[in-house]
């Protein structure tokens, strides 16, 4: 089964992408701020991060450019999830190594097609 | 909705837009026309029928259009652009290396992300279609949707089902909270309105034909008379593109499948050695393919 890290502040939010996910047969471990997601990463790299970007104590961008640093850390799908839709934060993301990039509001269709895009499912 | 009001609509749709509605669909036609009878101040299903059977041709084409399913959404199955890309323009590069001519027409292209789609895989391949004459044809019955087409605007909902984010930056400019399709993407389809039932020899010969999920609404006579009209438009190395949940096979020998290409058809050249055959006995091929 593939494995999901879902990093994102608001409980709510992890709470309907793990339901997505779990949908579509991925195994769902959560982080709530980037510092959090980078030590779950050291203990085991997913094959996906679902990546909120503004977070208190290490924001996703920043986690990104720590994650592609690691050792294995450009195995991992990267598909960003946030409020920031336009286009210089998706160019800014897509720079630093992120793989797709969710506008929210999102839903179950569209985190399908993300997936789908980068190989996933 | 009484049965004698439901028969008169299945009929009505049946002759001016092909859709085949089987007996139970009445809950389908009252969700979708209530709308548009609210819209018109009418107090419901049976006045509307009324005023249809008098005669009134707008509320017809608009009744017509409400009908009309309009799912769609851009590189829907992803497969058939994948075949596009790695097998379609390829071959045909080669064999048009002097023409240097593509026509492609996108049969029922709703709200334009299928011939955006085909559009932008063009693109992608701008370097060797350097100098060619590329024409992309998108058709649809409801002039409702071809407005939506030429304008090219998505929702934030729209451009991220099916859409890689680089060919979101690449092609399309923010507005607000919409998304627009730069204009060198749009200016490479012409938009039509076109209904399937009637002729549609006009629109010339074409070299690639996306005809997707529009024919599983069709009765079984009427999908083989499009098929054949279809054939008859084509080169001979030209390609047809259908829908995931489509085939040819058991209807009519106009087309074969490509090998190993699912979805992806050419016509059938024993066929083309018979001209006139299919265009002079249609009945009798009709019936040899039930």
């Amino acid at each position: 089964m593939r494995t999901c890290l879902v990093v994102d502040d608001s409980s709510v939010i992890r709470k309907v992408a793990r339901r997505i996910l779990e949908g579509l047969d991925f195994h769902i471990t959560e982080a709530e701020d980037g510092e959090k997601a980078l030590e779950a990463c050291k203990r085991s790299m997913p094959d996906a991060v679902l990546l909120d970007w503004n977070m208190p104590i290490m924001d996703g961008y920043e986690f990104l450019g720590n994650l592609r640093r690691m050792p294995g850390g450009d195995a991992p799908k990267v598909v960003f999830c946030t409020t920031e839709n336009d286009v210089a934060h998706i160019a800014r993301a897509l720079h630093a190594g992120a793989n797709e990039y969710i506008m929210k509001p999102f839903d179950k269709d569209i985190v399908t097609a993300k997936f789908q895009e980068v190989g996933l499912i | 909705m009484t049965p004698a009001d439901y028969d008169f609509l299945r009929r009505l749709l049946k002759e001016r837009s092909g859709l085949d509605l089987s007996a139970d669909k009445q809950y389908l036609v009252e969700s979708r026309l209530a709308p548009l009878t609210r819209r018109a101040g009418l107090a419901g299903i049976p006045e509307l029928v009324v005023k249809m059977k008098g005669g009134a041709e707008a509320l017809i084409k608009d009744v017509v259009e409400a009908m009309t399913t309009n799912e769609t959404f851009f590189f829907r199955d992803k497969v058939p652009f994948d075949h596009l890309s790695g097998t379609v323009l390829p071959a045909l590069l080669s064999a048009r290396a002097s023409r240097r001519h593509l026509r492609i027409w996108s049969a029922a292209s709703s709200t334009g992300q299928e011939p955006y789609s085909i559009a932008m895989c063009l693109k992608e391949k701008a370097v060797e279609l350097a100098g060619w004459r590329i024409e992309i044809v998108a058709t649809d019955l409801s002039q409702q949707v071809l407005e939506k087409s030429k304008a090219g605007i998505y929702s934030q909902f729209e451009v991220q089902r099916g859409l890689p984010i680089q060919l979101l930056v690449k092609h399309f400019k923010q507005i607000g909270e919409l998304w627009q399709i730069n204009p060198d993407i749009r200016s490479m389809v012409q938009y039509r309105q076109l209904n399937l039932l009637q002729d549609f020899s006009h629109l010339g010969r074409f070299d690639v034909v996306f005809c997707r999920n529009v024919l599983i609404y069709f009765d079984q006579e009427t999908k083989v008379s499009i098929f054949e009209r279809i054939a008859k438009m084509m080169e001979p190395d030209g390609m047809l593109m259908l829908g995931a949940a489509e085939t040819v096979v058991g209807m009519t020998d106009a087309f074969r499948p490509y090998p190993e290409r699912r979805g992806l058809y050419q016509p059938n050249p024993a066929r083309g050695a018979r001209p006139g055959f299919g265009a002079m006995q249609p009945q009798l091929r009709v019936v040899a393919a039930r």
